[in-house]
């Protein structure tokens, strides 16, 4: 390794790699938003599922593994996300337009309740958020015209039922691109290394300047709208809502534990992994009924023994690899003697134009 | 750096600050004035109260009584993270460093949350404060990793990071190596010449002679001598609390 000098480095954002996955990214986006084309819609439909667990395990880990507010009341969200779709779509308004408006609606709620569960801290903050998923399942049944405590059925649908699934896979794809992205960028930001500053050590993150309750507050209030957007599409997927236990189960919330920490918490590549891993399992497994759930359980004490990184902490630490770049890397820029930088007319493949520009002004 | 206060016009004014957890008080009417550009050193046996006052003036404590006013404005209301973009910044004896990001992460957090910089501007200042306590050399280098010198130095730096006015050091030599010391310290005079005030409190006398101009030594949570450094040294209220005997 290059010893770093003062006056010759430079922080590399690994740019270059952000454009490689932006094309990559793009590409698969476009390939899984054609495959409605290609595959039966039985098998598209099932994809469905997919995308909306690689959101919720996106939502969670951000939460968690980023701003380290281990919450195990998502299903709040989600339930409110299912059962907010028939709250707007009784207001005339499409069901898919419902889910989006929804979301934002239920993020105003969650910015309403941040200030009552950042009263409390660890594992006091953990069961507070329990309680506040209770209490909103509490609240949902006793509305008759939301089916009470027997769940609902979304009244006006699209009637053709290939183009329900097509239109619920666009939107469920939608979502789970933009938590990624959006998680991607956010962390990329000012605010991820506050963030996971105040995850480390919020005394220390104060005393250097960090609004601790605000950065916080703004994961709490997107991890809610991604929570909300996965139980919207729960909710046009089924056409409704089988019950309000189920949309408000605890268990949601630790599949997306499950999910994080087999994939890698405190990554962004780690939940999509987990996800897939528990989508799999789900997809032939489920049948075994009980011994499914044993197998799951056994699953996760084995890898948090043997690999409390996760999958891709495990993949990373060896191999060195980066999907989606946050860090930051301090590199020279100072280069052997007679190399000198190329000249504006010069071509300089694969270098990106601000790290010749670096290196040019410490050499100025 | 950006304000130069005239001479004699105080950066800090700490104002009859008392301190106390239930019963017990640790800190009564402690009164200090630190004029801007002072380097000034904090001596005292264990508990008298030392990093308790560096918490109440920073904010990480709230006072029980009196008042806290930096750059003429009172802040004995203000939060912690208002204090350090006012230009407070403050190291912590126990070092409590962002284990899981690098040592270059560390910094860019003061520099962005505290100095409220961004961007390129941010990664400068963040490179900057680690070049000047010297840890540029390990700046991928994740914090939790670091030995205790390196999370002292980190404390240092990420404070730094943050472009303070007035720089609060707890105990940054203790634990050191004698050539280790020297070199932390030529690094804080440098600062102090920069025109930054300092408040250091330090148990290594040796280290904080090499730098202050004014020294304080506060014991069960009052201040029992202040003035130039080898008469508070030599004063009778300073032998007696460390020697113990009648002040």
């Amino acid at each position: 390794m290059t010893s770093l000098v003062p006056g010759e480095v430079r922080v590399d954002r690994l740019r270059r790699r952000m454009i490689t996955v932006q094309i990559i990214g793009a590409g698969v986006i476009l390939a899984l938003a054609m495959a409605p084309y290609v595959f039966e819609p039985s098998i598209t439909s099932q994809w469905i599922k997919l995308f909306y667990l690689i959101t919720l395990a996106t939502a969670w880990n951000l939460l968690a593994g980023f701003a380290g507010m281990v919450s195990v009341g998502q299903q709040a969200y989600i339930g409110l996300g299912a059962y907010g779709v028939f709250v707007f779509n009784d207001l005339g308004l499409d069901p898919y337009s419902s889910a989006l408006v929804a979301s934002l609606a239920i993020g105003a709620i969650a910015f309403a309740l941040s200030f009552v569960a950042f009263r409390l801290r660890g594992g006091y903050f953990a069961i507070g958020t329990w309680v506040i998923a209770e209490a909103a399942r509490q609240i949902v049944i006793r509305f008759d015209s939301l089916g009470a405590g027997r769940g609902r059925g979304i009244s006006d649908y699209t009637a053709d039922p290939v183009m329900r699934n097509l239109f619920t896979y666009w939107l469920a794809l939608g979502i789970v691109v933009a938590t990624l992205i959006g998680t991607l960028f956010l962390l990329r930001s000012r605010l991820g290394v506050a963030l996971q500053s105040v995850r480390d050590n919020e005394v220390a993150a104060r005393a250097l300047g960090v609004d601790v309750s605000r950065a916080k507050r703004i994961v709490f209030v997107l991890a809610a709208v991604m929570a909300a957007l996965a139980g919207a599409v729960i909710c046009l997927q089924q056409i409704g809502v089988q019950s309000p236990s189920q949309i408000f189960s605890v268990s949601f919330s630790a599949f997306m534990v499950f999910m994080v920490l087999i994939g890698g918490i405190g990554t962004l590549e780690g939940p999509i992994i987990g996800a897939i891993v528990y989508y799999v399992m789900d997809l032939y497994f489920s049948q075994m009924g009980l011994w499914y759930l044993v197998v799951l359980g056994v699953l996760a004490i084995a890898i948090t023994l043997f690999l409390p990184q996760g999958i891709w902490g495990a993949l990373r630490s060896r191999f060195d690899i980066t999907l989606f770049p946050v860090g930051h890397r301090v590199v020279a820029t100072s280069r052997p003697a007679g190399a000198a930088p190329a000249g504006p007319g010069e071509p300089r493949p694969n270098r990106t134009t601000d790290a010749t520009a670096a290196s040019a002004t410490t050499e100025g | 750096m950006t304000r130069t206060a005239g001479a004699g016009e105080a950066l800090l004014e700490v104002d009859s600050v008392a301190k106390s957890y239930g019963a017990l008080d640790v800190l009564t009417a402690v009164h200090l004035s630190v004029p801007a550009g002072q380097a000034l050193g904090i001596v005292g046996p264990n508990g008298a109260g030392k990093s308790t006052l560096l918490s109440v003036i920073n904010g990480t404590e709230r006072a029980t009584a009196g008042t806290v006013r930096f750059g003429g404005r009172d802040v004995t209301a203000t939060p912690a993270d208002a204090r350090a973009r006012a230009g407070m910044g403050r190291t912590f004896q126990v070092p409590r460093p962002f284990a899981h990001l690098t040592v270059f992460e560390n910094a860019l957090a003061g520099a962005t949350a505290g100095a409220g910089l961004r961007g390129r501007a941010a990664d400068d200042r963040a490179l900057a404060a680690l070049a000047m306590a010297d840890m540029l050399g390990v700046a991928n280098t994740p914090a939790g990793a670091l030995p205790l010198l390196g999370r002292k130095r980190l404390e240092l730096a990420r404070a730094l990071a943050t472009d303070p006015r007035l720089l609060l050091l707890d105990e940054i030599a203790g634990g050191l190596t004698e050539a280790e010391c020297d070199s932390l310290v030529a690094t804080i005079r440098s600062l102090h010449t920069q025109g930054i005030t300092i408040i250091w409190i330090e148990h290594v006398v040796r280290a904080l002679l090499a730098v202050v101009e004014r020294l304080v030594c506060l014991a069960t949570g009052v201040i029992v001598a202040d003035g130039e450094p080898s008469e508070v040294m030599r004063s009778d209220a300073v032998r007696a609390v460390y020697l113990g005997g009648a002040l």
